[in-house]
């Protein structure tokens, strides 16, 4: 079934004013910063992924290699790049865990649970996982 | 009269565009009165019937509900008699057509788009041919308020075209059938009287249906009536994502 239309007056599409969006579109609004700042993030866990990569070989290839991967982990770009990378990261699982449950619909006694509840358990997930790791790397 | 006191104004720049003389669009500047109860909507009629005839822009009901007057005022997509000068005051406040919509004339933006995409979703309940009718005693269909609060968030949309102005992606990419089709679309496929999910599943299952959207969340804020276009779409993409992963581990299900 086709919307039906009357036909336009003569002119009219050269007439149009076309949209047109700005090749720095993103940085006009403080929302579309963030969203572009939030897919740059898919960059930075790429980088953590190739890294535990390296890491994981390093291990593999023996006492030598793996001293030989934590001096260069040392170097100031490395851990500079680290550094952003982890504040990238943080803010990527920030996001998502709180548009995740924007997915589902949860239903208590017939009231709709607010999606930002059902991020509440993510979060505290998170936080109970990252303190296991961090105590097994640290004290244990 | 008290002559001592003088009105409080408000200047309003407002985007002009006369496609017989102008190349670009321009902006006029006019003095509206300030008034407390004044929306935007109500200084630019003030304009259009004091100051300068001239001025094209569409609005109706003025209160809301009718989705005509979406325009883009200060940068941010909202509904002209929804947004009040005292608001903005001082000001200067600027008023210009809804983006990422060819302009007509002036505030007049050309639609035509996004009604093709309305009637591309079937926004209408679909029954099985070969299925039971209505099931009530005089051939009404049954319905619980549990299946109604269902959908019926994703029923509010008064079709103002907000959301297709606060999205990004629907200026990058004027193919993707945008928030409030696919809202729409949900309405039904989430209504209980409806068994029309296969057939809306086939045009918002494409690259310019549902999978253009990279949750920008943009739609969801401007939507004056809460419709939440954002989450339908997510909770569509669950739906789509599980039909193509059960078609493509069960290709023999019927269609």
């Amino acid at each position: 079934m086709t919307a039906p239309t009357a036909p336009p007056a003569p002119g009219f599409q050269e007439e149009l004013l076309p949209p047109r969006v700005s090749l720095f579109w993103w940085a006009e609004r403080r929302s579309y910063l963030l969203f572009m700042l939030r897919e740059l993030t898919s960059v930075f866990v790429a980088w953590f992924v190739a890294y535990l990569l390296l890491l994981a070989i390093a291990v593999g290839q023996g006492p030598d290699a793996y001293r030989g991967f934590l001096e260069w982990s040392a170097l100031p770009v490395v851990i500079a790049l680290n550094a952003v990378a982890l504040v990238f990261v943080i803010f990527h699982a920030v996001t998502f865990f709180y548009a995740a449950p924007q997915t589902t619909v949860v239903r208590l006694r017939g009231q709709r649970v607010p999606a930002a509840l059902l991020a509440v358990p993510l979060y505290l997930g998170w936080a109970v996982v990252s303190a296991f790791l961090l105590w097994l790397l640290v004290v244990a | 009269m008290d002559t001592a006191t003088t009105t409080a104004t408000i200047t309003l720049q407002v985007a002009r565009y006369r496609p017989e003389e102008d190349d670009q669009p321009s902006l006029s500047e006019y003095e509206v009165p300030l008034r407390k109860d004044w929306a935007v909507l109500d200084g630019l009629n003030h304009i259009k019937d004091r100051l300068d005839g001239s001025l094209s822009y569409r609005w109706s009901c003025r209160m809301g509900i009718c989705g005509s007057c979406g325009m883009t005022v200060n940068g941010e997509p909202t509904l002209t008699c929804a947004t009040f000068l005292t608001d903005l005051a001082p000001g200067p406040v600027r008023i210009e057509p809804l983006r990422n919509f060819p302009v007509v004339r002036d505030l007049v933006i050309e639609m035509t788009d996004f009604m093709h995409k309305l009637t591309k979703v079937k926004p209408w309940i679909i029954r099985d041919e070969e299925g039971g009718g209505p099931d009530g005693e005089h051939g009404e269909h049954l319905q619980t308020p549990e299946q109604l609060d269902d959908y019926h968030q994703y029923s509010m949309c008064i079709n103002c075209m907000l959301c297709y102005s606060a999205c990004p992606v629907y200026g990058l990419e004027p193919e993707f059938v945008g928030p409030a089709a696919i809202a729409i679309a949900q309405r039904y496929n989430m209504d209980s009287r409806d068994e029309g999910q296969r057939e809306r599943l086939t045009v918002l299952g494409q690259p310019e249906g549902i999978w253009d959207c990279t949750y920008v969340g943009e739609c969801s804020r401007a939507c004056p009536k809460g419709v939440d276009p954002a989450g339908a779409i997510q909770r569509y993409k669950v739906t789509a994502a599980t039909e193509a992963v059960k078609s493509f581990l069960m290709p023999w299900r019927g269609r």
